[in-house]
């Protein structure tokens, strides 16, 4: 049972606020809640926060908050669990989840959480049961172009640098353009991978860990069928193995309620029939050996010089992707040692920028081609570093406080898993016009790839 | 605001009400029905509405309509229970409709507060079970939380209830998949291999909820990783590289998965998780670096040797956030694991340098103190501290450095007589803090009875049990926390989440409490007669027991962990316990009390010896959680004995009776 539901803009300015059972203090709660959560100390943690005898629950997305109150011990699963299908279905209803988009349908927000929430109970969040109530149309921005694909991002990936923007074609309102049937028979599906690698100073292995979503975003009357097809080499445990090659193998899946198998063991086809909006159709999860080599590998050497004081780093960065594949947007996060003054580079092409920043070493490359190696070299003085005296001068141990380093980076069109979507196919039938947009994308981005130096 | 608004909007909405055929445009019914919240003056004319609403024929109308009637129960206050609506509801829980049925639970729950909510019978229990897979994910997950209430008749029941359960511990959803788990622990709660069970089915989306995106969803998962990691210590261990951090985390999280990579640390996994933890400790925050040096520390009570060398190793880093928490760990750790103290006496010199704040001085003075005679210059680093007391603004370290000088000076007399005397001189006459003064005087007086009186008192056998470390080394049952399972408790933590509820339940109960202060402070702790009766019945029994039995807390800890409890127990309890009156209790019937929680502390404890004439020893335990309202005792007996035994209990028995008697 929720008491109030409020959206904070990041810089705490409430946007929406609605009060479901009339026994809380009124607006004043937002503004309490934003006080107690940038006045918190840092080791405490902000995702329940507590209040006289309220509870603040609340997730973080797209830069707003959005925050449940509630009195009762409730189970926290369900209440953040609700919280992100709240921003998933704003998102849907809007376009796009943001302070702009937000205050401009405040109506059609207030509107959906009168559906969604009676008296702070949920009645339903199911996108096809609320188009039947929802009247207002959402607000957007711009004209929509579909010629504007230059930059066909994902629509839900959020990457590190949040680099990859939405494409304006995926962030379209489900409910818009009533009229304007042409536009709206476009699906959007992507895999999306999130690696965590963690490798020893060695070199050797210690951790992969591949998060993979296949997301789908569909703008087609709802009910109509589609039957996604993965690769047919795809299969889930440790047991089983399929076809010649290596096979693709991941630990453990999940789907969607509405995915229907039973093709799945055959054919390796999913059915479904998707209600508008977004969907994860499918979860996996992969640990510990990877099919392809991992798309990175550095090579440091350190040479630390005790008596001077002075540190000099060599990395090498080798790009395991085959040659037709490339990675953006790679940054190199060194943590150094404390007290280091000055930095002199030596980086092998113009587009690479290396600077320091916040006690680490920060080595940008915009993009890397599969195959291809570059290199830095970098010299700092660490003047008020002591080390035990007596030892040798000139070492190759690093100095403690040096590493692990860090990359973070996205791979478009590639899967570290190997799972690829065939094909996407659709039972259209009751409507003739133009044949639906199919966009199929594929991207594996670094959640956390750490090499110990 | 749609509620609460002007006249106009009053009389607007009553309007509406009145109107027959209010529900016949569905939207205009939610729209009025919803709005009734807070609003004076519209009781008496939304009852028709809602009535008619109950039966209409639209479903949509039905669930609004149903809530409905907890918003009009709430709306008039603690008017009484309406039986025919309560009836009505209870019928719709039969509806079609699958959000009609859970709106109807949610109402029912609501109404019927005051007698307990409401009641999952048999019929009730499998309709509502029969139904789960019509509902969404959220009705489901209510539903799973209200079926907690059910009782199942017979163990046949009970599997089949299990037995359909099972297909939502594999849904999609995480709140589904607690909710399930949650029923499983607490219908299973006398099969322990079929809670284990459920809890390794759960592994797979705790785990996959621990590396989500989302960083809250992540958090909470983590918090209920660490509740399971306790009754389970190694159920995570073979996945321990999913618990380590990434440096774009935040905070909470971080120390989230530090806390749980201490718990997880078993042989093989120690290697890896050490050196993971080392990196850790460089960190540019230096709270998680802390952190960070703190979980080795605790990791260091296992596997002390890779520890203490890790730590050692830091210290040569010379940062001053650092050298303090190792410097602390160390202290700790050479209390605890006393096999580590040359280690830690060699690493020691040169520290002094980099340690400025409190906490680390006091540990380091501590540690001079006790251990000085294995450290050379031991004594020079005091008489540093001592030069400079006089520019010292912590009192704590003050004290600190007195009892530390006084120990060095029984061990290494010619070297410290001197400084010692110049401390005490100062403490006496200059410092101004009334604590650090009294307690010079306190040593100047010990002194001047004899060097032998010091000895005596100040290197005694250590003392001091530290019932935290008993409270870590037992496993605490799945039962202990699975009803807190799936809740904000394991979020909070339980500490936090003690005095939350505290200050609720003392909102609340107000009134109802007396002032326990005054209690505590009024006339004979044990009226007479009573006193009399607790006398006669350990005379009169078999059972003499020993009067001034000394048993040391370390051999009473020894005892205790080698022993199987004899005989456990629950006594009803109400309140907080006062350990003054409840150790002047027990002594009068010669039973001696080793350690005792302090006053008001969740969950409160007090170990127990005693013996009897035979020289049979008697070890109890008692465990107080206020929320059960029960104390538990456990005992343990050295000779198993059970005659002897039930006479002990029953003594013990009364005396706890007569205590729990004299509060209100």
């Amino acid at each position: 049972m929720i008491s109030q539901f409020f959206i904070l803009s990041s810089k705490g300015d409430p946007l929406i606020y609605k009060d479901f059972r009339g026994d809380s203090g009124g607006r004043d709660v937002a503004e309490l809640f934003y006080r107690k959560l940038t006045g918190l100390p840092g080791e405490e943690s902000p995702v329940v926060m507590h209040h006289d005898d309220r509870h603040f629950v609340h997730i973080r997305h797209s830069g707003l908050y959005l925050v449940a109150t509630t009195s009762e011990n409730i189970s926290p699963f369900s209440l953040l669990e609700l919280l992100s299908r709240l921003a998933t279905l704003l998102g849907d209803y809007c376009g796009s989840l943001g302070e702009g988009t937000i205050s401009r349908n405040v109506a059609l927000v207030y509107e959906l959480l009168d559906e969604v929430l009676d008296y702070g109970y949920v009645q339903t969040t199911s996108t096809e049961m609320l188009r039947n109530f929802i009247q207002t149309e959402a607000v957007v921005s711009k004209p929509f172009s579909l010629f504007d694909l230059s930059s066909v991002g994902l629509f839900g990936a959020e990457t590190q640098q949040s680099k990859v923007a939405p494409s304006s074609a995926a962030s379209r309102p489900v409910l818009s353009s009533r009229s304007d049937q042409s536009q709206k028979n476009e699906v959007f599906l992507d895999v999306v991978e999130r690696l965590s690698v963690l490798i020893a100073s060695n070199g050797s292995l210690l951790k992969v860990d591949v998060q993979g979503e296949i997301r789908l975003k569909s703008f087609l009357p709802s009910g109509s069928e589609m039957r996604i097809g993965l690769t047919e080499e795809f299969c889930v445990g440790k047991s089983e193995l399929r076809g010649y090659g290596p096979g693709i193998r991941v630990d453990e899946v999940s789907f969607h309620s509405s995915v229907q198998l039973d093709e799945f063991e055959s054919h390796r086809i999913l059915r479904l029939q998707p209600p508008q909006g977004e969907l994860t159709v499918m979860r996996y999860q992969l640990s510990d050996d990877l099919p392809s080599p991992l798309p990175f590998r550095l090579f440091p050497s350190v040479q630390w010089d005790r008596g001077s004081g002075r540190l000099q780093v060599y990395l090498k960065l080798r790009c395991d992707l085959p040659p037709k594949s490339q990675a953006l947007n790679i940054r190199l996060h060194l943590p150094l040692p404390r007290g280091v003054v000055s930095l002199s580079q030596e980086l092998s092409s113009p587009e690479q920028k290396a600077e320091l920043w916040d006690g680490a070493l920060r080595w940008d490359l915009p993009r890397v081609q599969g195959g291809s190696q570059l290199s830095g070299l970098f010299q700092m003085e660490v003047p008020g570093l002591p080390g035990p005296p007596g030892q040798g001068h000139s070492t190759s141990a690093p100095p403690l406080g040096l590493g692990p380093a860090s990359l973070s980076f996205e791979l478009p069109r590639h899967t570290c898993s190997g799972l690829q979507v065939r094909f996407l196919r659709l039972a259209f039938r009751h409507c003739s016009n133009a044949n639906p947009h199919k966009w199929v994308r594929h991207l594996s981005h670094s959640d956390a790839y750490v090499i110990r130096i | 605001m749609p509620y609460l608004g002007s006249e106009d909007a009053v009389k607007e909405l009553k309007k509406a009400l009145c109107n027959p055929h209010v529900q016949a445009n569905r939207l205009r019914y939610r729209n009025v029905i919803q709005r009734v919240i807070r609003m004076p003056g519209v009781q008496e004319y939304i009852q028709q509405p809602i009535l008619n609403g109950l039966r209409d024929k639209a479903s949509y109308v039905r669930r609004v309509a149903v809530l409905g009637c907890a918003k009009m129960h709430n709306l008039h206050g603690d008017s009484e229970v309406d039986g025919a609506l309560v009836n009505e509801l209870y019928s719709l829980l039969r509806d079609q409709d699958p959000i009609v049925v859970v709106n109807c639970l949610r109402s029912l729950e609501e109404i019927l507060k005051q007698e307990g909510g409401v009641v999952i019978n048999k019929p009730i229990a499998h309709h509502l079970l029969n139904r789960m897979s019509k509902l969404d994910q959220w009705g489901q997950a209510e539903v799973l939380n209200f079926l907690l209430r059910y009782q199942p008749r017979s163990e046949e029941e009970l599997f089949d209830i299990l037995n359909l359960l099972d297909s939502f511990l594999k849904s999609s959803s995480p709140s589904v998949v607690m909710g399930a788990a949650k029923l499983f622990l607490i219908l299973a709660k006398k099969f322990p291999h079929v809670q284990t069970d459920v809890l390794m089915q759960v592994k797979g989306p705790l785990l996959a909820a621990c590396s989500s995106e989302s960083r809250e969803l992540c958090f909470a998962a983590l918090c209920h990783v660490r509740q399971i990691l306790h009754s389970l210590p190694g159920h995570f261990s073979s996945h321990y590289k999913k618990f380590f951090c990434s440096y774009s985390e935040p905070h909470y999280i971080k120390l989230q998965k530090v806390e749980v990579l201490c718990e997880l640390v078993n042989d093989e996994n120690v290697q890896q998780v050490l050196e993971e933890l080392r990196g850790y400790c460089t960190d540019v925050s230096a709270d998680f670096a802390q952190a960070a040096i703190f979980a080795i520390g605790g990791i260091a009570r296992t596997y002390t040797d890779q520890c203490v060398q890790i730590l050692t190793e830091l210290l040569e880093l010379r940062q001053e956030h650092i050298t303090t928490v190792v410097v602390q760990t160390f202290r700790d750790l050479v209390w605890l694991c006393p096999q580590c103290t040359e280690a830690v006496c060699q690493a020691l010199p040169g520290c002094e340098e980099n340690i400025q704040d409190s906490e680390g001085k006091q540990a380091l003075i501590w540690l001079l103190g006790v251990h000085g005679e294995r450290i050379p210059n031991a004594p020079y680093v005091l008489e540093d501290f001592v030069e400079n007391v006089k520019s010292e603004t912590f009192p704590a370290v003050k004290m600190e450095l007195l009892t530390a000088l006084l120990r060095l000076f029984l061990s290494r007399p010619a070297e410290c007589q001197d400084m010692l005397g110049r401390l005490l001189h100062y403490c006496i006459e200059e410092e101004k803090d009334m604590a650090v003064r009294d307690r010079g005087l306190f040593y100047y007086r010990l002194l001047l009875a004899g060097i032998d009186e010091v000895k005596r008192i100040l290197c005694s056998p250590k003392s001091d049990p530290s019932l935290g470390l008993l409270e870590d080394q037992a496993e605490r049952p799945v039962n202990s926390w699975a009803l807190d399972f799936n809740t904000l408790v394991p979020v909070y933590g339980k500490a936090r989440w003690a005095t939350i509820s505290k200050c609720q339940g003392a909102e609340r109960r107000g009134l109802e409490l007396p002032n326990t202060a005054s209690l505590a402070a009024s006339g004979p702790l044990i009226p007479e007669e009573d006193k009399e009766r607790v006398q006669e019945l350990s005379d009169s029994g078999a059972l003499m027991l020993v009067p001034n039995l000394q048993l040391t807390a370390e051999y009473f800890e020894k005892t205790w962990l080698s022993l199987q409890v004899a005989h456990q127990q629950v006594v009803p309890w109400q309140g907080a316990v006062h350990p003054d009156t409840l150790q002047m209790a027990l002594q009068v019937v010669h039973i001696q009390t080793i350690a005792v929680s302090r006053a008001g502390a969740q969950p409160w404890k007090a170990y127990l010896s005693a013996q009897d004439d035979t020289g049979c020893l008697f070890l109890t335990e008692l465990l107080l959680e206020p929320e059960n309202l029960e104390m538990q005792i456990s005992v343990k007996q050295t000779e198993a004995r059970t005659e002897t035994l039930s006479s002990f209990i029953s003594v013990l028995e009364t005396v706890i009776g007569t205590i729990g008697d004299i509060k209100p």
